[in-house]
């Protein structure tokens, strides 16, 4: 029945209350907190949830209700190199579905989900502009284009090989 | 005031305006299915999300069906509530529902009072063509805590629970989280509730309407203790329960069934049949002892003094405040409940008198209440990990029992309680309503400090349902000033003035639930039916009429309790038995210099 506390890094925490401070702590402003808060770290973990709720007054169980409820926010931590597949209609018509399947098996995760070393975060995406490409995957910002899913393994294992280095 | 002149089903009505077309029906004598919607008179409790649409009426000249529950009145409107494109729409809801929710019933704590069971029974549906052949739903862990246990799989939605615990609570434990299929009402992060600010005051399960949220039942382990010859089983049952318990056999709410209650105990089995209105007014020996020392010391100049104080008695409140207040931790009174005196004196002042040891007793209780299952597993109440209360079942359990048992409950002849944990006096069973507990205090700090006898009994300006009120008590010359909250939301605004420095009370009672006690998470369901809990607030003060005596410090046995065993009050062996200290159980996030 001990008091629970979480730590947190001063630099991280500053910042946070910081976002909190732009938006005047108001609770009406949670959204935007949130998203700045993620642009920052990256990911919407327990304890950034915690500090936001006690700065705007709200119940932490509300913040992770929303955290929850839309799905471009997330809890899990980007990986090293983050992988996203493009589920466009261009590229949905030319089997991304396939090609975020390969990942999937591949990286052992599932979209929204990074893998136990770090290294690979999954997730999908709309539209990247780049539909004369399609099927299309992003892996660390660089563009992999007319994807095949025989083509995965082989990219994955290139960053893999990278990492090692 | 405005009015609305509106025909509903071919008859014409006139509402005031703002009626929803619910309940100008409802005036009428039609009565349309709700589920998600919750209403609870005399509380300002509401729940109208809109969200099930079970509801829906024909608004002529509207294309789509209209939600009744939040649709209000309109001039000249015309509206059908049951025509066939309506019956057919509520159908289609209803088995879209069904089709999520698990064919439990046989085996459900809700069955025969679950409102969504009840609906499929009034529309009479037998298959659903909306199950698929792999019958797939989602699929959730049974979370089961000290009090409450959550199986989701049968959460319908309708977030009643989430109203409660953040409105009139404001507690925050609860929210809706996900979306889609997937979204439930759950905790920050999904996390057992005991990680959560949860008090478990059970306001939740009290208006969940299916079986989703349910108490934790300990009927089971009441039998086995009672079956085992190598034990001695010991029961107390608060004052609320009397008042209540009736309803559950048919009987009038407000009801006052003591003695039958009593009878029940003795042909269930239980070798002692006791009041925890004789610890009720121990408590008020010891509470009220405090109160008059930190009086005392305050008026003798100490600025240290920790007031005003804050009454103890419920421990769903007293989690609130180690959750959300800790800083005012210092405040509440240091006396335990009175279900943890009495399980304290039951098992050494009492065990003793009987020579019985700890271990062969079972002490069981019998409360209107779910944070009280909570409260004696709390390791402060254990000697050697035996708890000084073993288990505790609500009222509804209690009911559950006696109709096994095949006891004609309405026709029993009425019995008293045992001797000597059984006496007790007016002054204890108004600890079972809002306002009761300080103005048991009062009658006896008054004669206490003043030498005096008190020149009346009755209190009637710390009476009432309002959420919160105040009164000043004039101790023959010194102004005495008392606060009252009951439900969270009040409690709250009381603590946050002391916080300020803007509170002038010397005493404040507290208790979680709204209504106090006869309103808790274990009464009979009432359906968000007002009248049932006035009935009830009623019925405790004609009990405490009824009393021959109405002052705690009058009742002999309590008197006889301290020549005995306990010497005086708040004295050492009370402080040792009879005391607790509170927790700061606040989650806060600190720096962390390390890194
Ligand atoms: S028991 Fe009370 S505090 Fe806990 S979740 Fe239910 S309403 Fe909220
Ligand atoms: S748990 Fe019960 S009260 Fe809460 S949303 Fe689900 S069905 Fe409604
Ligand atoms: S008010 Fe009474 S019933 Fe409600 S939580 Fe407190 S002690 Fe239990
Ligand atoms: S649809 Fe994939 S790049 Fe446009
Ligand atoms: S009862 Fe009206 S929408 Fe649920």
């Amino acid at each position: 029945m001990d008091k629970i506390i979480i730590k947190m890094k001063k630099e991280v925490s500053d910042k946070i209350i910081e976002i909190c401070d732009r938006f005047n702590n108001a609770p009406g402003e949670l959204i935007n907190v949130l998203h700045q808060t993620q642009d920052y770290l990256g990911y919407l973990p327990a304890e950034a949830q915690e500090l936001i709720a006690e700065r705007l007054h709200i119940p932490t169980a509300k913040v992770y209700g929303v955290v929850s409820f839309y799905s471009f926010f997330t809890m899990q931590p980007k990986g090293k190199y983050p992988v996203s597949v493009c589920m466009g209609t261009a590229c949905y018509v030319r089997g991304a579905e396939k090609i975020l399947d390969a990942f999937e098996k591949e990286l052992g995760v599932m979209p929204g989900e990074t893998d136990k070393d770090g290294l690979f975060s999954l997730t999908s995406l709309r539209c990247v502009g780049a539909c004369g490409l399609a099927p299309v995957a992003l892996v660390d910002g660089k563009v992999f284009g007319r994807l095949a899913p025989a083509n995965v393994k082989a990219i994955v294992n290139e960053y893999r090989e990278m990492d090692k280095q | 005031m405005d009015t609305i002149k509106l025909t509903i089903d071919n008859r014409e009505i006139e509402v005031p305006k703002g009626t929803t077309i619910l309940n100008a029906a409802k005036q009428m004598g039609i009565s349309i299915p709700t589920l998600c919607h919750f209403e609870f008179k005399g509380m300002d409790v509401h729940n109208r999300p809109g969200g099930c649409r079970l509801c829906v009426v024909e608004v002529a000249g509207r294309r789509n069906l209209a939600p009744a529950c939040v649709t209000e009145c309109m001039p000249d409107m015309v509206v059908r509530t049951n025509s066939m494109r309506v019956i057919n729409a509520r159908r289609t809801v209803l088995e879209l529902m069904l089709s999520d929710h698990p064919n439990d019933c046989l085996q459900c704590a809700k069955s025969g009072k679950c409102e969504l069971q009840a609906l499929a029974i009034r529309f009479g549906i037998r298959s659903n063509p909306f199950v698929g052949p792999d019958h797939a739903q989602s699929s959730y862990q049974i979370e089961v805590s000290p009090s409450i246990i959550r199986d989701m799989n049968k959460c319908v939605m309708c977030r009643r629970c989430e109203m409660m615990c953040n409105e009139m609570q404001t507690v925050g434990a609860l929210s809706a989280i996900e979306r889609g299929f997937p979204a439930v009402v759950s905790t920050a992060f999904n996390q057992h509730l005991d990680h959560s600010p949860c008090t478990f005051c059970g306001q939740c399960v009290a208006v969940c309407p299916v079986g989703a949220l349910t108490e934790v039942d300990n009927t089971a382990k009441v039998i086995r203790a009672i079956v085992d010859p190598s034990k001695k089983t010991v029961v107390q049952v608060a004052p609320a329960v009397r008042v209540a318990l009736g309803e559950e056999f048919g009987m009038k709410p407000g009801s006052i069934v003591t003695g039958k209650l009593t009878a029940a105990l003795k042909a269930l089995g239980f070798d002692y049949v006791f009041d925890t209105d004789w610890s009720a007014d121990l408590t008020i020996m010891e509470e009220g002892t405090e109160l008059l020392g930190r009086l005392k010391r305050f008026l003798g100049g100490d600025k240290d003094v920790k007031l005003p104080i804050l009454t103890s008695c419920c421990p769903a409140w007293v989690n609130f405040f180690e959750h959300q207040f800790p800083e005012l931790k210092e405040l509440p009174s240091t006396a335990k409940s009175p279900q943890q005196m009495f399980g304290a004196m039951a098992k050494s002042y009492f065990a003793e008198k009987i020579n019985c040891k700890r271990e062969d007793m079972v002490c069981i209780s019998v409360m209107p209440c779910l944070a009280k299952k909570y409260e004696c597993g709390r390791d402060e109440f254990k000697v050697n990990g035996n708890p000084d209360v073993d288990f505790s079942i609500t009222t509804r359990e209690l009911a559950a029992l006696i109709k096994q048992a095949n006891i004609d409950f309405t026709k029993l002849p009425e019995e008293e309680f045992d001797s000597p944990l059984g006496e007790s006096t007016g002054a204890a069973v108004i600890f079972g309503t809002t306002g009761g507990v300080i103005e048991a205090a009062v009658r006896t700090a008054y004669e206490v400090y003043t030498g005096k006898q008190c020149p009346k009994i009755d209190f009637e300006e710390l009476r009432g349902l309002e959420g919160i009120r105040s009164a000043t008590i004039d101790f023959d010359g010194l102004p005495i000033n008392i606060g009252i909250a009951h439900g969270l939301k009040n409690a709250r605004k009381l603590l946050e003035d002391i916080k300020a420095g803007k509170c002038n009370f010397h005493a404040i009672e507290i208790m979680a639930c709204p209504g106090g006690c006869i309103d808790g998470g274990g009464q009979p369901l009432h359906h968000g039916n007002g009248d049932i809990i006035k009935a009830r607030w009623e019925a405790i003060y004609q009990a405490d009429k009824e009393m021959p005596i109405r002052k705690s410090h009058e009742n002999p046995s309590i008197q006889t309790l301290y020549k005995e065993f306990l010497g005086e009050p708040c004295g050492h062996k009370s402080h040792e038995l009879l005391h607790t200290h509170y927790f700061d159980r606040q989650t806060t996030v600190e720096v962390d210099l390390n890194k």
